[in-house]
């Protein structure tokens, strides 16, 4: 058996070329009828994420299974043939577990460590196991894979430093505050990256939106979006009090707060923290606002720096992670190997099971009638007799299965018990000729 | 057995120092929940050893300094898990279980000195007086050493550097929360042990105060956690100033115990606990 994966991502297409195969097929209903119906392959698993699409499979031969998943893919009229086949990479067995092992950890990301691949590739999973695609050996890999991608998140915190500017104001949140729910956020003017941060915090649980704006028809308007309350700038000051965490994102000239301000407003709030996020150029906050105490001020520049020295922190996580994958790649391949050696161990069951029934069948009809016990402890006799002689060569196969005459072991062991009787007629014409 | 209970007592401490250090390092939920059973387990063979001394000398054992420290050790554990139970604050653990296992080596490693013990260190309310005072100064140590790392938080968040320890370390509204709960615990116990303390002082020597360098110096404490819990309470004090003033209460009561039952003489000290 062999697994074979051929895909494509964001280093090798382009976006235009993604596109076109994302599009493919838009419901896994279809795409798992096509795939199912390729004879080369028996199990098979199809996902496409944001930024990569790639096929999965196993297949007795690898060769004719990599012609029939290209030819999947290429199916699609507009994607011309040339095109795809310079994007495409294939992996084969070891490569391409590891390849999903790196895939699903996060490792082959455009953000290494970004935790949305590992969700992706369950659903993915989910739908292959609904259209009944796959079978023994990707179920086993998958489960694989999950258990993979978390030890790496655990063991080596690949995920836990923020890489974006409104994923590290709510980690520095929590920091300051514990948890965020039943926190109320101020926001003042408003901006794309103050929308994505008050995204991101009202997903984290706060409780309450206050929005203030210059223009009143403005923060009306984000109040609905958010489900906030709108303020008029004039009452800042006691916007201020209410507030735990604030935005501000102003196209203002000069600060729209000063240390004298907050300093008030702090005595009044009787020194509950107070963290603002000061995301405006030219600044909103005055920076001297950081000396006060229980009040934490960070700027665009700060929330940037926090990101890039998280992004080196993942970059070095990854080189820990890249190990565990190869050690964990080692380990499925193992057991892969195993997997060659159970049809001859059936194989000799079979047999046994065979012949105890032949013998049985002889010895009873010479030996007349016997009670019913009597029958049952000739039959647990012969089955008896036949495991413990069969325990020695299976035992030889199971443990052999690593060496590389393994194969050649296999041989042995289906010759010294004619497992493969039509091969024997050649035997004693060779035993003719010695 | 009576080496038996003092070393199972050891070991625990020292696993569960051991196994807190590892999870400063590894991030291990499961470090953490060793070194809490661990100290569980010692607490208990501590408890055992200090029944086996009071039951064997008559008296709690706290005539010399080793033996002090050895109730200390026994309250700090004790409020510690108490902590750990409520609302678990598991780092501060990498803190508290060396604390406790240096603690409980003290009363091997500093001997008894031979001599009767005077009469003034028995009595119902000298033993009141001393658990309730060690244990007040347990909670009360706790919010000193949640107060370092508090500090060490807030200075990462406030100059935006952010080194080893800023992972490992809770929030700061957590670590502020331990202070504030480790003071109401803590201030109550300690005033109890003081008016315990002057009344036994009222009935055996005839004066409430006596101006003993341990008595000032635990009153100036005192005054330090009374000023904390006032200021928390009214103008809502926290953080920073919480924390600074938690150490400084802890300095003044390391200062007493060292200090006064070591170097100065007065009738605190442990020189004057036994008669020749």
């Amino acid at each position: 058996m062999n697994l074979v994966l051929v895909g494509l991502n964001h280093r090798t297409a382009p976006v235009e070329l993604r596109e076109k195969l994302c599009g493919l097929f838009p419901d896994p209903e279809s795409a798992y009828r096509r795939l199912k119906s390729l004879p080369e392959i028996s199990e098979v698993l199809y996902y496409t994420t944001c930024n990569r699409v790639e096929v999965l499979a196993v297949a007795p031969e690898a060769e004719a299974a990599i012609r029939a998943l290209t030819g999947f893919l290429a199916s699609h009229s507009e994607v011309a043939g040339q095109d795809l086949e310079t994007a495409l990479y294939v992996h084969e067995n070891e490569a391409a577990v590891r390849h999903l092992f790196r895939v699903a950890a996060s490792l082959d990301a455009l953000v290494v460590g970004e935790p949305q691949i590992l969700g992706q590739v369950k659903a993915a999973y989910r739908q292959a196991t609904e259209q009944e695609a796959t079978g023994p050996i990707l179920n086993r890999l998958l489960h694989k894979t999950f258990s993979v991608a978390k030890k790496v998140r655990t063991e080596t915190g690949i995920g836990d430093h923020a890489v974006s500017v409104s994923y590290a104001a709510v980690s520095l949140g929590k920091k300051i505050f514990g948890e965020l729910t039943g926190k109320t956020v101020l926001l003042i003017g408003a901006g794309e990256m103050a929308e994505l941060a008050l995204e991101h915090l009202r997903r984290q649980g706060v409780a309450q939106i206050i929005i203030a704006n210059r223009t009143l028809s403005r923060a009306v308007r984000l109040a609905e979006r958010f489900r906030g309350r709108a303020v008029p700038l004039e009452e800042l000051p006691e916007a201020l009090l209410a507030c735990d965490i604030l935005i501000s994102s102003t196209g203002a000239e000069g600060y729209v707060l000063t240390k004298e301000q907050v300093r008030t407003a702090m005595r009044r709030r009787r020194q509950r923290p107070l963290f603002l996020i000061d995301i405006a150029v030219p600044r909103d906050l005055d920076p001297r606002i950081n000396d006060l105490e229980n009040v934490y001020l960070y700027n665009i520049d700060d929330l940037k720096e926090v990101v890039e020295t998280n992004m080196q922190r993942r970059q070095q996580a990854a080189v820990q992670a890249e190990g565990l994958v190869a050690a964990e790649t080692l380990k499925f391949m193992d057991w892969l190997k195993t997997l060659g050696v159970f049809p001859t161990i059936i194989a000799l069951q079979e047999k046994a099971r065979a012949i105890c029934r032949q013998e049985l069948k002889k010895t009873l009809s010479h030996l007349g009638p016997l009670t019913p016990h009597q029958q049952e402890a000739l039959e647990i006799l012969t089955r008896s007799v036949a495991a413990k002689l069969l325990h020695d060569p299976i035992m030889f196969l199971k443990r052999n299965h690593h060496s590389r005459r393994a194969a050649a072991e296999i041989t042995l062991v289906r010759r010294l018990f004619n497992l493969d009787p039509e091969e024997e007629v050649a035997l004693p014409s060779q035993a003719e000729a010695e | 057995m009576a080496a038996i209970l003092l070393a199972l007592t050891l070991v625990a401490y020292f696993g569960g120092t051991a196994a807190y250090l590892a999870y400063v390092f590894a991030q291990r939920e499961g470090f953490s929940r060793a070194g809490a059973v661990c100290l569980a387990a010692g607490w208990l063979a501590h408890t055992g050893d200090i029944l086996r001394r009071t039951l064997m000398e008559g008296r709690l054992p706290m005539a010399t300094p080793g033996e002090a420290l050895f109730i200390f050790g026994w309250t700090l554990t004790a409020i510690f898990l108490l902590l750990t139970w409520r609302s678990p604050i598991r780092i501060l653990g990498a803190l508290v279980a060396p604390c406790a296992a240096l603690l409980a080596t003290a009363v091997w490693l500093l001997p008894p000195r031979p001599g009767r013990v005077s009469p003034l260190l028995q009595g119902f309310w000298l033993h009141l007086h001393v658990v309730l005072a060690l244990l007040g100064t347990a909670a009360l140590t706790l919010a000193g050493l949640g107060g370092l790392l508090y500090l060490l938080q807030e200075r990462q968040l406030k100059q935006k550097r952010f080194g080893f320890f800023y992972r490992r370390l809770p929030s700061l509204t957590q670590l502020d929360t331990l202070n504030h709960w480790c003071l109401t615990l803590g201030f109550p116990l300690l005033t109890l042990g003081i008016i315990t303390g002057s009344l036994y002082a009222q009935l055996a020597l005839g004066r409430f105060f006596n101006w003993d360098p341990k008595e000032v110096l635990t009153l100036i404490a005192w005054l330090i956690y009374a000023v904390l819990l006032h200021e928390r309470l009214t103008v809502g004090w926290r953080g920073r100033r919480a924390a600074w003033l938690a150490l400084g209460g802890l300095g003044v009561m390391a200062a007493a115990f060292v200090g006064a039952s070591l170097w100065f003489s007065g009738y605190h000290s442990f020189g004057s606990f036994r008669t020749p």
